[in-house]
């Protein structure tokens, strides 16, 4: 069969306020065949939107090319239609105006345009609802408006950007369901789908492969086949042994950046910084006294399930205690450290008294900060100063938010206290207690 | 797109079809009428007298209607291609925005003789010229906030749509009419109905002027007032008055009312909001069969015209573009391009701004700062008129924004208050001025209020709306209230819009004041110390350095204010006190 889309060396770098370049996405290379349905999955921030993005052709890369049919892309792909997670329907257009817009670049006549347009309607169940208007719709109709509109110009390549995320369960079950109908029925003319998502059971449900990402610069760290007879028995071993497969590696972290932080103590340039799992104590806190509750190693994706968690949410938190060595997880499973336990069970002083223990030695930015504010005269020092550290690695806006991060940990730990309004941090003062006035 | 689609069914023709067939006719017969007395000769020896007979006050009224709708379609127009073009050209908007920003600053009222000089030039013996120069007057207070809203809401625009839209392969013209104008009419009506309002105070200012010591009448109710206190009779200076309130109370219900309700269409987002405008004459309009014979008729077979022109244009300047973009020179035909721009610019800009220079030159120190020393007294007048303005709209502002009955009965009324153009009001104070010997230093302080009071209490009102309910319960149960109450939540609360209120207003009483500090009654006038004053003798003596001094003054005063006072306490509203 032959290659629809190949992508070869794509590397896309953000020139964001404050640091050199920011790389997102680097050196990533797979193809898409005639006949595939593709699920990109990657935890979140590691730039598969962006990556969806270059394909569709409407931001470039900054390095490699995306080839449709073998020809470079320059501009808008002329192959693709594209399905929104906020379904990206207009307004002020009624359901057919929308779906009709669809075939608005092509040169046929009005009337061709309307019979297509019915036509499709039709076929994504929208039949008699042409003459409303999107607010009319509920969200799992609207989003059937959207896969119209993107099926109606019988795109070669269907791009559906975490289609169903925004839809209650059972609607987005419902419409996973009659999409792959028409999709193993052929009764769409589209030649291949990419489905990015982060639900790691909706890509092994739907796709043939999957490709996973690593965090940030993304690149594709697994192509895996999932070979599996239509339709899938969400509960079968086989199922669930590929999505227990993913969850794994999903959550190996790549040996060079093993946690943000080990490195940085030894002098190091700022480029070696990683992205701090973006966690607060008090959920980091409750995840632990729910481990400690379970008492035996899990298997995390059952965990992420017994939670009702997205695992937008429920990564972090794994990485975070992870991080503070409160956890370890090998071959997909989490477990307890004794830290951990201890962690769970001590009362509230006791905790902080833990926690700022692990924080100090397993996130050496914090040491440094508390090294730097012993050494000032007056313990106190402009928060700008850490933050420009941070910036040159990240950014100006990652920054600022990976700071307030560490800001709330250190608070919580009391290793510092912070003025907002002056925007400075102070070493809590032993002897008096500071009493607001 | 369709404008008015009545139900098919039930299409007959009612009685309602048949007035609104009358209304139709009569529009189109006024506006033909009216438009005829717009190019009557005009010289220094025959110069048109408005006459206070009260049955010519009704085509007066219309005369002062159709310059209010010229100009209204002028600004819609240039709104729409200038917002779009710095929204869209990275290297027009550098030049683009920070122009309007200037422009917005400048008191239209004190170039008001240069630009009539200017028309009367183009169109000699005829009075269009002054005619042209009253519309540019209320372009110029209706246009730039218009521009400014139409190009927020194209830069703010859905990304999703956007990526759509692009993914969807829609060319320029097709992005234009199903995305970019589509996003930007809310606001754009909106902001028209705040700038048509304001613009009922220059309308009333330009009709009747003196340039060059010559008194030049357009036929309208603002010269008509000037006529009647010109003759010291009232009852025609409230016949004036009345007409006024009946043509702004009419164009808000006719006009604007409807369109409000129509663009609720465009409103973005999906969840419907629990009030939602209504109007009954969108409600007639909308059940109408003619409309919808009109539409099928008339309206849709114009726009499906433009569009397939648009259309047209949009794939020819694609395919010169792709040509130049296909061109591997393509940076230097853009450089040589904005050479040329900049070298255009330069060279237009350069003999007026030498003509200045050398008037001011000439001038000398001494009279710069003599103006200066005037501009503060007018500055102190803005700060004086600022403060007892507020004194008074914060408490009724909070009364009226926590009581969502009251606010809702009083909104449309003072709304129509607000539009009424201060300046009509302002012979009526000369009167009591004049009768109880006060002083009009201070005196003048009362007029700049009346006209930019309303910009505060608007604002108030719609700060105290919003107060989120929770917070105001939470003072309840935890009993804080009277000065504790005002302290700990109200202010703060309303603090950002007070703030934007206040910059608003601070804008129109430097306006204002061109037309506050001079005031005539008979042949009596009143005159305060202040570079409003001294703009406005400046124009009826046609003196040009002073006048160019004059304006330029108001503008460093205008744009000084606005850097170092406004915009700090913008940011401060901004990040300290903005609820959630």
């Amino acid at each position: 069969m032959s290659e629809l889309l190949t992508l070869t060396g794509i590397g896309r770098t953000f020139n964001i306020k404050g640091s050199a370049n920011t790389a997102v996405l680097e050196n990533v290379n797979f193809a898409v065949k005639e006949g595939e349905f593709l699920a990109i999955l990657g935890p979140s921030g590691s730039g598969k939107s962006t990556l969806l993005r270059i394909i569709a052709g409407l931001i470039p890369a900054s390095s490699g090319t995306v080839a449709y049919l073998g020809k470079p892309i320059t501009g808008v792909n002329p192959g693709v239609a594209m399905v929104f997670q906020s379904f990206a329907l207009f307004p002020w257009l009624t359901v057919l105006q929308n779906v009709m817009l669809g075939l608005e670049g092509k040169d046929v006549t009005k009337e061709e345009k309307e019979k297509k347009s019915l036509k499709i309607l039709d076929i994504v169940g929208l039949d008699g609802f042409e003459s409303a208007f999107p607010k009319e719709l509920s969200g799992g109709m609207r989003q059937r408006v959207g896969i119209g509109r993107a099926l109606v110009s019988e795109p070669d390549i269907l791009l559906m950007d975490e289609a169903f995320s925004a839809l209650d369960v059972l609607t987005a079950e419902n419409l996973r369901r009659d999409l792959l109908e028409l999709w193993l029925e052929k009764q769409i003319p589209t030649k291949a789908i990419i489905l990015v998502t982060h639900g790691i059971e909706e890509a092994v449900y739907m796709a043939d492969r999957a490709i996973i990402l690593s965090t940030r610069p993304a690149t594709v760290m697994e192509n895996m086949l999932i070979p599996l007879p239509r339709w899938r028995d969400k509960k079968s071993p086989e199922f669930l042994s590929y999505v227990d497969q993913i969850y794994s590696f999903m959550t190996k972290r790549p040996t060079v950046r093993e946690s943000v932080t080990a490195a940085a103590r030894i002098k190091t340039s700022p480029s070696q910084y990683t992205l701090l799992p973006n966690v607060t104590a008090g959920a980091l806190t409750g995840f632990l006294e729910l481990l400690e509750d379970l008492n035996e190693k899990t298997d995390l994706y059952k965990l992420a399930d017994r939670f009702v968690m997205d695992i937008e949410d429920f990564f972090p938190l794994v990485e975070m205690s992870n991080l503070l060595r409160f956890t370890i997880v090998s071959e997909g499973d989490i477990e307890l450290t004794q830290a951990g336990i201890a962690f769970a069970r001590a009362s509230v002083l006791e905790r902080k008294e833990l926690f700022r223990e692990h924080l100090l030695n397993n996130v050496p930015f914090v040491g440094k900060m508390v090294d730097s504010l012993e050494k000032d005269t007056d313990n106190k020092m402009d928060i700008d100063f850490f933050e420009e550290q941070l910036a040159e690695a990240f950014g100006e806006k990652k920054a600022a938010q990976q700071m307030d991060l560490i800001i709330g940990w250190m608070r919580y730990a009391e290793l510092i206290e912070y003025d907002d309004a002056t925007e400075k941090v102070y070493l809590e003062d032993e002897e008096e207690e500071e009493i607001d006035k | 797109m369709s404008i008015f689609t009545g139900n098919p069914e039930n299409q007959r023709i009612r009685m309602i079809d048949i007035i609104l067939l009358a209304c139709i006719f009569f529009i189109l017969y006024g506006v033909v009428h009216l438009s005829a007395g717009m190019i009557i000769p005009f010289s220094v020896e025959h110069e048109p007298k408005v006459d206070l007979q009260l049955s010519l006050l009704p085509y007066y009224g219309g005369r002062s209607l159709l310059r209010m709708f010229i100009a209204f379609g002028a600004s819609l127009i240039f709104s729409i291609v200038y917002g779009y073009i710095a929204a869209k050209n990275e290297f027009a908007r550098k030049i683009l925005i920070p122009l309007l920003d200037i422009l917005q600053s400048i008191p239209v009222l004190g170039f008001l003789s240069a630009t009539i000089l200017m028309f009367i030039n183009f169109f000699p013996n005829s009075l269009l010229g002054v005619e042209i120069a009253s519309i540019f007057a209320i372009f110029t207070s209706m246009a730039w906030n218009m521009t400014f809203s139409v190009y927020q809401s194209i830069m703010t625009a859905p990304k999703d749509l956007r990526e759509a839209a692009e993914l969807l392969h829609l060319n320029w013209w097709q992005q234009f009419t199903r995305l970019e104008l589509p996003v930007s009419i809310i606001g754009l009506i909106w902001n028209s109905m705040m700038s048509f309002g304001g613009a009922w105070f220059f309308l009333a200012a330009s009709e009747a002027i003196s340039v060059l010591g010559q008194d030049i009448q357009l036929p309208g109710v603002g010269s008509y007032l000037a006529a009647a206190i010109d003759a010291g009779n009232v009852s025609a200076m409230i016949y004036a008055m009345l007409t006024m309130l009946i043509m702004i109370f009419l164009v808000d219900q006719l006009f604007w009312r409807p369109l409000v309700v129509w663009s609720q269409k465009f409103k973005v987002e999906f969840s419907e909001s629990d009030v939602q405008p209504s109007s009954f004459v969108y409600d007639i309009l909308h059940a109408s069969w003619l409309m919808d014979f009109l539409q099928h008729l008339l309206f849709a077979p114009i726009l499906c015209f433009l569009n397939s022109c648009g259309n047209m244009l949009a794939n020819m300047t694609t395919k010169i573009t792709g040509t130049i973009n296909g061109n591997k020179n393509q940076k230097s035909v853009h450089r040589v391009l904005r050479l040329f721009i900049f070298i255009l610019v330069i060279y237009a800009l350069y003999g007026p701004a030498k003509n200045s220079a050398v008037m001011v030159y000439d001038m000398g120190l001494h009279e710069i700062f003599t103006v200066f020393s005037l501009g503060v007294y007018t500055f102190c007048r803005v700060i004086a008129a600022l403060a007892i303005g507020a004194l008074w709209t914060i408490p009724v502002g909070v009364k009226i924004g926590l009581h969502p009955k009251l606010s809702a009965k009083l909104q449309p009324i003072i709304q129509i208050v607000a539009s009424f153009p201060a300046n009509m009001i302002f012979p009526f104070v000369t009167i009591i001025f004049l009768k109880y010997q006060l002083n009009f230093e201070t005196g003048s302080v009362f007029l700049m209020i009346l006209g930019t009071q309303w910009y505060i209490l608007f604002n108030v009102i719609a700060g105290a709306m919003s107060i989120p309910n929770d917070l105001l319960e939470a003072a309840a149960v935890f009993k804080i209230t009277g000065w504790k109450k005002w302290k700990s939540l109200i202010l703060p609360s309303i603090f950002p819009s007070l703030v934007t209120g206040l910059i608003t207003a601070s804008g129109g009483a430097w306006n204002a004041s061109i037309v506050s500090e001079l005031v005539a009654w008979k042949d009596v006038t009143l005159t305060a110390t202040g570079l409003g004053a001294y703009v406005s003798q400046a124009t009826t003596a046609g003196d040009w350095p002073h006048i160019v001094i004059g304006v330029m003054t108001t503008c460093v005063f205008v744009v000084c204010a606005n850097r170092l006072v406004w915009r700090r306490l913008y940011s401060l509203a901004e990040s300290k006190f903005h609820l959630d």
